[in-house]
């Protein structure tokens, strides 16, 4: 009974030595945390430099231009929003572009149809209230597939990617759908000071899911079901509550997507959201976040969102084939990525354990 | 000089079966833990060392027989509620959040949040962040960067977190299974200690290791399963590893 009371006093802890502080490593970090806005600032330079050389002009202080990049970047920021909670999550949404459409026909049906009963503002909120409320329950059916049926996220996705594609343009006729709303109108092509509405609506949204992901208990979650799904479901998180609320917060982003849709091109159209889903996983990567899950902001995506606007707007700018913009942003977005492969490998290279 | 052996037990296990269909994984296992005592679970895989843990810590219901915490019978429907009662498990694959700082795994599911300008609720990092680096003194392990992600650190020092966790949160009786399984040598050793520390606190400690350096280290009892019943219950001080040994493969 040597050992049994007071316990013989611990062997004194060695100081943790590997509390990884040095320098170089944090400062690759830092730069690999921060990159899409370092590509922002250097692609923001080079077209400065190319217009002042070829055309005399400048790129970035002309007022037009920052509207036009920023109304570009604005449908598929909104995707990405919701994309960059899912892929934290671990997982992946294939079904937003169609989703976006559904909610962009959605939207013009129900503002055309309050617009016969209730004054044009009211109509207005009502069809985007349609578009967000409809865009969940595919959402919804997603997040049931994937929690309650263990069905992938990849699958699951692109099986509501073709169901959502086939409602939307069934709802749609096979053709676009006019919005006969003066102040739906306006709100898609007014402006305030020069800002147009989108981007006060957009920045305004994208500081609330900001919110949501970095300073909520489903934010925090988030990171940590992407990052070891036993180890929350241990700490007691209701997995399967937060991926059904995952799934139909990204489908609702995707909806109020399609909505904005609608009403900057007074119109709703199935296809609203087609080009944009690789357009929103890229933002999200470029931004920062990791395919793999557990990591990734929204800064991140808006700056990702920007730099794929830019690409797309300033080779338009400085009159370089439109082709260029896929080679340009599939080479960015390759260089992301190996980035943030050469950060994981620097910072331990404990991820795949 | 043997206080603890008459304290009561902190934990008390009577008679505790679990079959599954034909297959007796535990049988009519009898085992008590007393405040600040190590007790050793060995014996060799399939032995029952896991289902007996898993009945205790509310993954599933034992088909016989009964548990007791501090001398009242309870039953637990899941781990949650076992975690509730003050029995925490640590896993050997590290129950961790690797993308998260020390305070986030500790308050992972039960974040603290406070108003910002007065109203808007947000995570209190501040708090998580005081509370991690309070919790890892207690466990003589200091640590500078506390908001840094756990993979940041190393395997024993990670061990030490999900340690950290169940002490922050009051368990009186810690489950350890294989806790240096993984690790290097210098790692295990801080284990060891962390283990020392946790007895020292006056909490009951199981530890299931197969290697029996670190329960002869550690432990003030062994007791030794073999298929599914109890071979052999021995005071460390009393016995050798030679003994051990042959109970555990019964010779």
């Amino acid at each position: 009974m040597t050992s049994t009371s007071p316990a013989q006093p611990a062997e004194k802890h060695v100081a943790p030595q590997a509390d990884h502080g040095d320098p170089a490593r944090s400062l690759i970090g830092r730069i690999a945390e921060g990159r899409a806005w370092l590509f922002l600032a250097g692609l923001i330079i080079c077209f400065e430099i190319w217009s002042r050389f070829a055309f005399g002009a400048t790129f970035v202080l002309n007022p037009f231009n920052l509207q036009s990049i920023a109304i570009f970047a604005i449908a598929p920021l909104l995707l990405a929003t919701g994309q960059t909670f899912v892929i934290i999550s671990g997982g992946i949404d294939l079904s937003l572009g169609f989703i976006m459409g559904l909610a962009a026909v959605v939207a013009a049906h129900a503002t055309n149809l309050a617009g016969a009963a209730i004054p044009l503002p009211l109509a207005m909120l009502a069809g985007i209230l349609a578009a967000v409320i409809v865009a969940g329950v595919p959402g919804i059916i997603n997040g049931l597939l994937i929690s309650r049926l263990r069905v992938p996220p990849f699958i699951g996705t692109l099986g509501m990617f073709g169901v959502a594609r086939g409602v939307a343009f069934l709802l749609a006729g096979g053709t676009t759908v006019p919005v006969q709303n003066s102040w739906f109108a306006l709100l898609g092509n007014g402006k305030f000071y020069g800002v147009p509405y989108l981007v006060m609506i957009a920045a305004v949204f994208v500081i609330v899911m900001h919110y949501l992901l970095s300073q909520t208990r489903f934010g925090q979650h988030n990171y940590a079901i992407g990052a070891n799904v036993q180890a929350a479901r241990r700490a007691g998180i209701d997995i399967r509550g937060h991926i059904l609320r995952l799934y139909v917060l990204s489908a609702m982003c995707a909806g109020l997507g399609g909505a904005l849709y609608a009403a900057r091109f007074t119109a709703g159209a199935a296809q609203a959201g087609e080009p944009l889903l690789l357009d929103s996983v890229a933002a999200v990567v470029i931004g920062g976040a990791s395919l793999f899950g557990g990591s990734g902001t929204i800064l991140g995506t808006v700056a990702g969102a920007l730099v794929i606007a830019v690409i797309q707007y300033g080779l338009v700018f400085v009159n370089v084939e439109p082709f260029w913009q896929f080679i340009a942003v599939g080479v960015v977005i390759i260089i992301s990525v190996l980035i943030d492969q050469a950060q994981r490998r620097f910072s331990g290279g404990r991820q795949d354990e | 000089m043997n206080s603890t052996d008459q304290a009561p037990p902190l934990l008390e296990v009577r008679n505790l079966s679990k079959h599954f269909g034909a297959v007796r994984a535990l049988s009519d296992f009898s085992m008590a833990v007393r405040p600040g005592e190590v007790v050793a679970l060995a014996g060799d895989n399939g032995a029952g060392k896991t289902t007996l843990i898993k009945a205790i810590s509310g993954v599933f219901q034992p088909t016989g027989g009964e548990i007791l915490l501090g001398g009242q019978p309870v039953a637990f429907a899941t781990p949650q509620e076992a975690r509730e009662k003050g029995i925490e498990t640590i896993y050997q694959d590290l129950a961790l959040a690797d993308n998260l700082s020390i305070g986030a795994n500790i308050f992972l599911g039960r974040e603290p949040m406070r108003k910002a300008f007065g109203f808007l609720p947000v995570l209190d990092r501040q708090a998580m962040a005081d509370a991690a680096r309070e919790t890892m003194k207690r466990l003589d392990f200091h640590v500078s960067r506390m908001n840094a992600p756990v993979s940041n650190f190393s395997g024993g020092q990670r061990q030490a977190v999900a340690i950290g966790r169940a002490v922050y949160w009051d368990a009186q009786i810690l489950i350890m299974d294989e806790p240096t399984a993984a690790l290097g040598v210098p790692e295990q050793r801080k284990v060891i200690s962390l283990i020392h520390q946790l007895k020292a606190q006056g909490r009951g400690v199981i530890f299931i290791s197969h290697n029996l350096q670190d329960i002869f280290a550690v432990s003030d009892r062994i007791i030794v399963l073999r298929r599914g019943v109890q071979a052999g219950e021995r005071k460390i001080s009393e016995t050798n590893h030679d003994e051990v040994v042959k109970l555990m493969v019964g010779g």
